[in-house]
This record gives structure tokens, sequence and C-alpha cells, in this order.
């Protein structure tokens, strides 16, 4: 039992998710700011062809998926997992050769991208050659995570978090295959929005969710040193979003040719996520409760509270323009734009970031090399993704109503500039807060102070 | 309770079926109701502005192809939309209000319905500006409209010469543009013309 739990977490392997995560996080908010430079006639590269706007662009949107939050999610499995079940993974030199194969498609992507080889599939830009190599590589991995921590273990009740992971490496297979293949070779237009729309959903709702929710359930309680605040309310949010969020797929695409009867469904669905959304923020909260001042003074607790804060606000936001008389606005505005930075920055980056601050110390061996530049991190983080998403709802407003007062199209993009320079501040300031992210890790790795006492083996009740 | 936190109703019903049911019922469904309607051609001949550049209806075919090639690679899909919707005055701004059947042709799969109009929809953009037009506008987008935001696209051009000539690959992005919606030039803009044009003759012959 004693020599199990010395190999139970492999970190090294941890460390390499861990640390090159973090270094795509840099590239997501330089090529998102450089992007937002277009909008206001500053684009640093025009007329490159391999660094044009559009490729760019695309770059900050995979980067931010495949890159960034697969390799942290990645990490955070390869830890947690293991401490949750007790059993370690199938195979460590499998999990570097896992390692190294997928960060290498993630690279040949970046380069095939800006060489032009994109593929037309939104959060889907991988070229259509690398997609079944990654699908492979994902699998693979997810075997060894899987077959090792999971089904060793499968006698035992799991613990809320396992649920959740297991059920998102499950479905990630399954949604990348169906969006990465179906519209490319087998659906033409309407059919493959289909699919696609389908594909936007589920990446976000079947991946980063579960695995971010399922993250938050296992810090809150040890952050916290207080359990969940209820089982019940875990079960009803599990369950619920295991139904309900597949089959919101067509509302990407409202007021589209889709049939409309996929289209009600899909809005239906939508509304049926808010009862599964509010119990978990709940949840969140209502374990917090227990000690607001531990929140208050804890650098990872607070990520926490305000990625439950822009989730709970995201999803409000979700409910209010998912309806169609709505969308008949806000549709193919800089609103969708805000929702979607809140999502993947505003929530699941954030609880990212408390794991990384909470972990940190634990592979290095070393403290948080400075509070102040956290506290920095922190505060830029949220009052850059605050504005950002105010400024983009206000622009998103303007757009949709003088769209359909029937300005002139040049008229509406005049009208937006104002925002879009504001836009491109707040990304400044994610830009600042990044930097001071980016070094305080840096330098925990390179010169922390030793911690006196070694980490301690926490494990799970 | 206990049993929905077993490794086996977690694995089969939360992970497969709960994925599955969504997909067949909302996704394979609708799509395959698309899939059944008439497959459109390529235009059967060439358009009356690209008789100078191409001599054949195949190096046409073959020039739209190319041309949505690239409007994949350069992601103008991210920024201009390719469907009309039936609300927010649309079909006043930019024509026909969309339908099903008009995407089931060779040059959506795979689609390129767009989520975001930085730009103006450009699924009704055939013929709306002349191809000159179209070429000063993808050399530099300022020359033709001050205000925009769209990036330059010079590397479709020879700039060897004065003015600046598209090169092959340029030519046929134009043409790929000059296109979209084609089929909708004279076809009137009622929603009883939409019904006509799209719908299959009903068995009954009502």
């Amino acid at each position: 039992m004693e020599k199990e739990n010395q190999n139970l977490v492999c970190y090294p392997l941890i460390k390499a998710h861990l640390y090159f995560a973090v270094l795509c996080s840099f590239i997501v908010v330089v090529a998102g700011l450089t992007y937002s430079m277009q909008f206001i006639d500053l684009y640093p590269f025009p007329r490159i062809e391999w660094l044009s706007p559009g490729r760019v662009r695309m770059i900050h949107t995979q980067a931010i998926a495949y890159a960034w939050l697969a390799n942290i999610f990645f990490a955070v499995l390869l830890y947690m997992l293991p401490k949750l079940t007790q059993k370690p993974i199938l195979s460590e030199k499998f999990g570097w050769f896992c390692f190294y194969v997928y960060n290498t498609l993630i690279l040949l992507t970046v380069v095939m991208i800006l060489g032009g080889f994109a593929q037309a599939v939104e959060w889907g830009e991988t070229p259509v050659l690398l997609d079944p190599f990654i699908a492979v590589a994902a699998v693979c991995w997810i075997v060894n995570v899987v077959g090792g921590c999971i089904w060793r273990g499968r006698d035992q009740q799991f613990y809320v978090s396992v649920w959740y992971f297991l059920a998102a490496l499950i479905w990630l297979p399954l949604v990348y295959v169906m969006g990465n293949f179906l519209p490319q070779y087998v659906f033409a237009g309407t059919g493959g929005a289909t699919i696609v729309s389908m594909y936007i959903h589920d990446l976000v709702g079947l991946f980063v969710t579960p695995i971010g929710i399922g993250m938050v359930y296992y810090l809150l309680p040890i952050l916290l040193k207080k359990p969940l605040y209820s089982h019940a309310l875990s079960l009803i949010g599990f369950w619920g979003l295991a139904f309900f969020y597949p089959m919101n797929s067509a509302h990407h695409f409202l007021w589209s040719p889709i049939p409309m009867w996929t289209q009600y469904a899909s809005v239906v669905a939508s509304v049926g996520m808010h009862v599964v959304v509010y119990t978990v923020v709940f949840n969140i909260f209502a374990t917090m409760a227990s000690d607001w001042k531990k929140v208050v003074d804890s650098i990872p607790l607070r990520f926490i509270f305000m990625g439950a804060l822009f989730y709970l606000i995201t999803c409000i936001q979700c409910a209010i323009h998912v309806t169609l008389s709505v969308q008949e606005y806000v549709h193919f505005t800089d609103w969708v734009v805000g929702h979607a930075h809140l999502v993947l920055f505003g929530t699941f980056s954030f609880w990212a970031f408390a794991f990384i601050y909470h972990f940190l110390p634990k592979i290095t061996g070393n403290e948080l090399f400075s509070n102040t530049l956290a506290e920095w991190h922190f505060w830029l983080s949220v009052v850059g993704m605050v504005l950002m998403d105010v400024v983009l709802i206000c622009a998103g407003l303007i757009q949709g109503t003088m769209w359909k007062d029937l300005a002139p199209f040049i008229d509406t993009v005049i009208a937006s500039k104002p925002y879009w320079w504001i836009r491109t501040l707040c990304g400044c300031m994610l830009l600042v807060a990044e930097v001071c992210f980016f070094i305080n890790v840096l330098m925990t790795y390179l010169k922390g102070k030793k911690i006196n006492q070694p980490a301690s083996n926490e494990v799970m009740a | 309770m206990k049993n929905l936190e077993k490794f086996s109703t977690l694995f089969l019903v939360a992970g497969l079926f709960s994925f599955l049911l969504a997909f067949l019922l909302l996704g394979v469904w609708p799509a395959m109701m698309t899939e059944k309607m008439e497959k459109r051609p390529l235009p059967s001949e060439v358009p009356a502005d690209f008789t100078t550049y191409y001599k054949t209806v195949e190096d046409y075919h073959n020039a739209l192809r190319e041309g949505r090639d690239i409007y994949i690679k350069e992601a103008c899909w991210h920024c201009h939309s390719q469907f009309v919707r039936p609300v927010g005055n649309e079909s006043i701004r930019y024509g026909l209000v969309s339908v099903p059947g008009e995407y089931q042709n060779e040059l959506s799969l795979p689609q390129l319905f767009g989520t975001r109009r930085v730009g103006p929809d450009l699924s009704r953009e055939a013929g709306k500006r002349p191809n000159d037009w179209h070429f000063a506008h993808f050399y530099n987008p300022k020359l033709v409209e001050p205000e925009s935001v769209m990036p330059q696209y010079s590397w479709y051009f020879d700039e060897s010469t004065n003015p600046p000539t598209p090169k092959k690959s340029g030519i046929a992005l134009v043409a790929y543009i000059q296109s979209l919606g084609a089929w909708t030039l004279g076809v009137k803009n009622s929603y009883y013309d939409l019904n006509e044009v799209t719908m299959p003759p009903s068995p009954t012959g009502e």
C-alpha cells in the first residue's frame, strides 16, 4: 500500500502538461489581442499572408480549447483521478508518449493553419489531415487514464468529480469524431450545420464543462477543509448536464434553414440547462458560505468564486439570448463573442488558474514566488473580463438593432469601433495579467522559497 | 440512488446513451431530412462576366472549388455568414430568405453558414457589385470602403504590374463570391416564390 501510494501520481508528467498549458495560455492571449487590433486599424502585420488576421483568429480559438484548456485538464485528471480512486494510470511511459504526440500535433496544427490548411468547422479548424491523428492520440490518452484509474477501481462508489471526469472522457472522442468528420465528408450545407452546431456546443458542454466542474468539486473541500454542501444537488447537476447539454445543439443556428422543430427542441433543452447550472452554482456558493473569510484570503478560492460568478452570469445571459425573439437581435453580433469569452476565459480558465495556484507549490516544492503578482493577475483578469463582456454586450445590442433598422452596413461598423477600442484595451489588461501569471509560475519554478515541511499527502475522503 | 454512481451506469447511461440519443434525434435525423433533398449541380455555363477568364465550364467549376478553398483557408466564414434569416428585415437587406435545399451542392461540403457578421452576409452576393469592385476590395478594402475593417488580401494579386492584377487564385475567389446566391437572380423575393423554388411538388398534386 505504501509503495502504491508513492507511485500513485506521476508528477513529472503532470508538470509537463501544466507548464506547456501555461505557455499556451500566453499564446492564446497574444493571438486574441493581435486579432482584435484588426478591428481598430492597428493590425501589426498587414499584407503578410501567413499572419493574416483570419488565420490568427483560428490560432486564438484553437489554442484556448486544444492547447491551453486540454493540457491543463490533462494535468488535472492525471493528478485528481489517481487520488480519487487510489489507482495509478496504466503506464507512465505511455502517458509521456501521448504527451509528446498530442502536443506535436498541436504545434503542427498551428503551423498548418498559418500555412493555409484550416478546416471549416468552428472550434475544429484543425487541418483535415491531422484530425484522425488527434482523435487517436486523445483516445490513447483516455484509455491510459480511464483504464488505469477508473476501470481498475470500478467496484468502489465514486466521488462526484469522477462522474464528471468519466463522462467527459467518454464524450470527448465521440464529439470530436462527430464534429470533424461528418460535416466534412457526409452532410453538406444545412445537414452539416446541424452537426457543426452540435459540435460547437458539445465541445464546451461535454468536455470543458464537466472537467471544469469536476475539478471545482475536488478543489473546494480541500481548500475549505469542509465537505461539499449537498450530494443530492451534485447528482441533479450531473444527470441534468448529461441529458440536457447534448440536446442544446441547434441553438447556435436559430432562424437558419435547419428544420424548425430541431431549433425549438434545442431552445427548450437550453432553458432546461438552467436547472442544472443553478444547482452547480448553488452547491459551490453554499459550500463557500461555510467560510467566506477564507474565500477572500485565498487566491485559488477567489478564482473559483469569480469563475462561478461568471458561470452564473454567462448562463443567465444564455437564458436570455437563446430564445428565438432575442436571437433576432443578438445573433451574429458581438454579444455572442462576449458570451464565449465569459465561458472559456471567465469561467473555465479562472478555475484552471485556481488549480495551478493551489497545485504549483506541491509540484515544485516551493512557495508561490509572489502573492503581489498573483493579486495583480487576479484583479486585472477580473476587471478586464467584466469590462470586455459589458462592452461586447453593448456593441452587440447596437449592431443588432442597427441591422434590423436597415442602417447601411458600414454605419454599424463605424458605430462599433469605439467599443472595439475598449475591447482591445481590455485585451491589453488581460495580457498584462497573463504576463504576471507567467512570471509567477516561472519564478516559482526557478527560485521560489523552499517549503519547510514536505508537501503533505492529503487524500480525499 | 447508489446505482446512479456506479461505473456501469455512468459509462453506459450518462456517457453513451445520453450522447447518442441527442446525436441521433437532433443531429442525424434533421441532417438526413435535408440530405434527402435533390442535389443541385454547379452552374451549367460560365457567367458572362467570367467568359474572359474561363473558356470551358470545367475551368469555371474548378475555379469555384479553388475559390471555396481560399474562402475556407482565410477563414472568411468567421466574419461573413452565408444564410439569410426570415427575421430582422434581412430579406430586405440581403435578399431571398435561405432555404435548406439551396445548400445541397458540392460547394457546401463542408457547410459555411458562419456565426458572426463583422461584415455583411454573402449568400446573396452574386451580381450585387461588379467584378472590378471585388478585385479592388480584396486588394485593399479601404480603397472602396474607407471605414472597412476587412484585412487586405494582397497576396492574391500580382503587384509587379501597375495597377496590381489579380492572380489566378484571386480571380477564382471572386468567381466563387459572385456565384453565391446566383440562383436567386431573377427569382421574385416573396414567400410564395420561395415555396415554389424549393419544395418538390406535393404527391397529391395540390
